[in-house]
């Protein structure tokens, strides 16, 4: 039997990064919030324990603190022609799960996109004409622009005590930062991270090359630092358990160390743990969200009205969804019609692995987002004409991690075990990097996402299918970066390289990137966008729906910068809207 | 304009006397900011449940004795109560029906709050929701259940009587007498108990051993005590429970969180000034141990691997989050229990609205063994400007048989 509960303002769906956010923001002006999260709740104080945290085993190979497939999974395929398969042990990607979401294990790289992104489709015609586009694409030019959101990036990274270095403060170009960035306000709150050798090395080798390298924005940060919310951070420590695990020593913006100290002090919030939402409810005209359904750690399903419905999963489940809940005309590729779950877009990764004859990188003193970058190849930071493709990619010398399970890599043609190979790891641990290169994913006809026909989760809802593979123009890019990426690395020394192309159909199995993005894109047409410019549902005005789902196609950039802005970009939307509700973009 | 007139003239007649405040609102609210100053809630609460609604076990070295319900629910709490049978209550320690009372209860201190005081503190308890929470209040073992006992108790060790302010001081001093010797009741945790569970009057606020926990030296003693505070420190401290070299935890986490952090920042000032000017207790400083000892050596290898990373390796600690141990009184207190005891169970700081994080340090008495323990308390208490005496394996030993578990997992949720 569904109980139906007293109503509140507003109802967030998942308490990660956005989610917190719009809870503080919005419980704090003594509305009542609650944010239903399917995940427990995680705090450092209580689950990040600097004697157990830096557990490899634990948090990097049994994915302790992610998503179980059994609480939901996907089915995958690489195009419409075949039929798709449950993802049964997350690889590809690893979503989130819990308080904090994927904020808890991220490596930290806090970006922001580059102005020509944000109206990609008109510059790229206005420069290159329509010749330059690839076959079946979608790319869009997004609803706002680089100098609408600058100053919700800059909040975003006041939150998080962003370490970096600016390239451009209010126009003048600053030495040392990233010549490429759009103009901003200020710098960053805390200066660079301390760099290791490679990225000397890399500093080096790049600028001899002509390029412009700079340190990565971190939310590993570089200094103790308090963010306007009163909340503390403290240095990073080098420890290199980043990506994967939750940091103990305060030093990673998460939503833990940086939104919920003060959210949960605010009289007017509640979280409900371990509940998972199973739809948006809607009125008798599918114009209004009455709330949501959600059932319980006990399986008791529950009501919850509310004023206000803010979905704040990660990107793939705002998608699911939208689409369970019939919010949204869902995307049929076949007829090119609909909206949800299209523009589905991914990230590409390439690069050269540099081995080194005599080195010591001491890979293992690292961070997250420690690294530094040249963004000479990102974006239209370059003349495009000669490559015939669209997008670029942040090319990269970093080191995340030298930890023993996972970080051995071994020279092409060293066998998989045994004495060669162990001899091969000690030979090669000190003396190997890599330059990579994160590239940027367009959107196409046929990447999307859609209901399973077949598939069904624990509470008999079909799974998500997604339908996804790198196309030409992804691969021709990505493997012109590896080569530029081999260049650097040839000069910084290395005495062997290997380059790592992109081949092959797109595959679920390995590690790739946790940059998914689309499905419920923001745009100014409704006919081929979900959301308005305020991440403003068209179809139901009172839902909001933030994340890196509403990316019309993906930059080459780690996404969490974006998010943070966009997510404070429409707080000041709804908010509006709470004031006279409607839709806020007329057509 | 004559209307608006009407109005106002209404307004002015409803902050006028007190028929015309029939909810006592005013009375009420002073109340209810001196019953936050003594920290009522503290004792009156029991874990998870109705704020002051009683039921906390408090454990006392003649047996465990459970709080009384203090809202005013007619058949369990104070409902039926007059304002002369409380004031009776606090300066006199005795119940509604004339039985004794325990001085777990600290009336020894609240005697000489002001009977204003007491009837305000009356008057905000009585506008509380009612909680029907029937507590048993006969849990001690006899002999100790026998109430009259306490004649022979109060004959010897309680002095009743109104406080009187000392001339030679400050009305600011004497305020902050008056809300740290008796309406704070400070003592109660920070002074030593004979064996009779008194007061060492001799020994006031020099530190004390309670629940498991160092109730530190708080005279103003450069070894262990406030010396090296200034007034504006103590003030941040009770505010805001942190200063640059340390942070609230324990009971006295508690004590910020529900009543210092709460409390108007003159009377913090107060409470300051007068422990600032109260004078030293003069504890004498040991004798360091020497570096070469085994112990400092342990010790510091220990200190290096396991602390440095938060506490940085030269003592100073991370503002805001990672308390200085370097030239620290709080880790040079004489009795060592609170440091031995964060280092095995874990401990989480305060948490208040201009420093929210109420940051954790975790457990590390699952791989430290009691050898261990007493090394690296040792060395942290002779390093960096540091000298105390070293520490006890046995301490570490009995210690960890007391206080068991990590960091509890509930504080968050």
């Amino acid at each position: 039997m569904v109980r139906r509960l007293p109503r509140k303002d507003v109802v967030i769906v998942g308490l990660g990064w956005t989610g917190s956010i719009l809870a503080y923001e919005l419980s704090r002006t003594g509305l009542e919030v609650v944010a239903i999260e399917r995940g427990p709740w995680r705090d450092t104080a209580t689950d990040f324990n600097i004697g157990t945290a830096p557990d490899e085993l634990r948090y990097a190979v049994r994915h302790d603190i992610f998503l179980r497939p059994k609480q939901e999974t996907l089915t995958m395929r690489n195009n419409p022609s075949q039929t798709a398969l449950p993802i049964r042990k997350w690889g590809s990607f690893l979503p989130g799960n819990g308080v904090g979401g994927a904020g808890v294990h991220w490596n930290g790289q806090t970006w922001r996109f580059l102005p020509d992104d944000f109206r990609i489709r008109s510059h790229m015609l206005e420069r290159y004409g329509e010749g330059i586009f690839p076959e079946n694409h979608h790319i869009q030019d997004w609803p706002v622009s680089y100098d609408e959101l600058e100053p919700y990036y800059d909040k975003f990274e006041y939150l998080a005590g962003i370490s970096g270095k600016a390239g451009n403060v209010k126009g003048r170009i600053q030495p040392g930062g990233n010549p490429f960035e759009g103009v901003r306000e200020r710098d960053y709150p805390t200066p660079p991270m301390q760099q290791g050798y490679a990225q000397n090395l890399f500093t080096k080798a790049a600028s001899g090359l002509g390029l412009h390298p700079f340190p990565r924005p971190s939310a590993n940060i570089s200094v103790a630092y308090t963010n306007p919310y009163g909340c503390s951070m403290a240095p990073c420590t080098y420890c290199g358990f980043c990506e994967r695990f939750g940091c103990a020593n305060y030093s990673k913006a998460s939503p833990q160390t940086c939104v919920l100290p003060v959210l949960v002090r605010q009289p007017t919030f509640e979280a409900r743990t371990e509940c998972e939402v199973t739809k948006v409810n809607l009125s008798g005209d599918g114009k209004t969200a009455t709330g949501v359904s959600y059932v319980d750690a006990a399986g008791e399903e529950w009501e919850q009205p509310a004023d206000v419905v803010l979905v704040c999963a990660y990107a793939l489940f705002n998608v699911r969804l939208l689409l369970l809940s019939g919010i949204g005309k869902p995307y049929d590729p076949a007829s090119n019609e609909g909206v949800v779950g299209r523009n589905y877009a991914y990230q590409t990764g390439s690069g050269s692995t540099a081995f080194f004859e005599d080195a010591k990188f001491n890979s293992f003193a690292a961070a997250g987002s420690l690294g530094v970058a040249a963004d000479d190849y990102n974006s239209d930071n370059f003349d495009h004409g000669p490559h015939g493709f669209v997008g670029g990619a942040s090319i990269t010398s970093a080191h995340t991690n030298g930890r023993p399970i996972q970080f051995h890599p071994t020279p092409q043609g060293t066998p998989n075990w045994g004495s060669q190979w162990k001899k091969a790891v000690r030979d090669t641990y000190q003396r190997v990097t890599s330059v990579s290169a994160q590239g940027s994913v367009m959107s196409y006809r046929n990447n999307y996402l859609d209901l399973d026909p077949t598939y069904k989760d624990p509470l008999g809802r079909p799974l998500m299918r997604m339908t996804f593979d790198y196309q030409d123009n992804e691969r021709k890019m990505a493997n012109w970066m590896a080569d530029r990426c081999d260049e650097i690395a040839k000069a910084m020394g290395a005495k062997t390289t290997q380059v790592n192309r992109l081949v092959g159909p797109w595959s679920v199995v390995p590690y790739q990137s946790t940059h998914n993005t689309g499905g419920a894109v923001m745009g100014s047409d409704p006919k081929t966008s979900v959301l308005n410019r305020y991440l403003q549902s068209w179809d139901v005005s009172n839902v909001f729906v933030m994340g890196a789902s509403a990316f019309p196609q993906n930059a080459g950039y780690n996404p969490t910068g974006t998010v943070g802005a966009l997510t404070y970009w429409s707080l000041d939307a709804i908010k509006k809207y709470l004031k006279s509700p409607g839709p806020l973009v007329q057509l | 304009m004559r209307w608006r007139s009407a109005i106002l003239f209404a307004a002015l007649a409803a902050i006028g006397g007190a028929k015309a405040d029939p909810d006592n609102y005013v009375i009420a609210r002073r109340g209810r900011a001196l019953a936050i100053a003594g920290d009522c809630v503290a004792c009156h609460t029991a874990p998870g449940g109705a704020p002051l609604a009683g039921g906390l076990a408090l454990a006392t070295p003649f047996g465990v004795i459970m709080t009384p319900n203090i809202t005013p629910d007619d058949a369990s709490g104070i409902g039926r109560w007059t304002k002369v049978e409380f004031a009776r209550a606090m300066h006199e320690g005795r119940g509604r029906n004339g039985a004794y009372l325990y001085p777990a209860f600290p009336y020894p201190y609240f005697t000489k709050v002001t009977r204003e005081d007491t009837d305000a503190i009356f008057d905000y308890l009585k506008t509380l929701a009612p909680v029907t929470n029937a507590v048993n209040r006969r849990t001690l073992p006899f002999p100790f259940s026998v109430r009259a006992l306490m004649i022979g108790w109060n004959s010897l060790f309680f002095k009743p009587g109104p406080f009187v302010p000392d001339p030679q001081h400050s009305p600011e001093f004497n305020r902050g007498a008056y809300l740290v010797e008796w309406l704070g009741h400070c003592g109660a945790c920070h002074t030593p108990l004979n064996a009779f569970g008194a007061n060492k009057a001799d020994q006031f606020l020099q530190g004390n051993r309670i629940d498991e926990w160092t109730a530190p030296d708080i005279t103003n003693d450069q070894q262990s005590g406030l010396g090296k505070w200034s007034v504006d420190e103590v003030v941040q401290y009770l505010k805001n429970g942190q200063t640059r070299t340390t942070t609230a935890s324990g009971p006295m986490r508690d004590v910020v969180e529900h009543s210092t952090s709460k409390m108007p920042e003159a009377d913090l000032r107060a409470i300051a000034v007068y422990l600032k000017e109260r004078g030293a207790a003069g504890v004498p400083v040991p004798a360091a141990v020497p570096a070469s000892d085994p112990r400092m050596q342990v010790g510091e290898a220990i200190f290096v691997d396991t602390c440095s990373a938060c506490h940085t390796r030269n003592g100073a600690g991370i503002e805001h989050l990672f308390p200085r141990l370097a030239d620290n009184a709080i880790v040079r207190q004489s009795d060592p229990t609170t440091l031995v005891r964060i280092v095995l169970t874990g401990v989480r700081g305060a948490g208040t609205d201009v420093f929210p994080t109420s940051p954790a340090m975790p457990s590390f008495g699952y791989r430290l063994d009691d050898d261990q323990v007493a090394a690296v308390v040792t060395y942290i208490r002779n390093s960096w400007g540091n000298t105390a005496s070293p520490v006890d394996a046995e301490l570490v030993k009995t210690l960890r048989s007391h206080v068991a578990g990590p960091v509890e997992r509930s504080a968050a949720q």
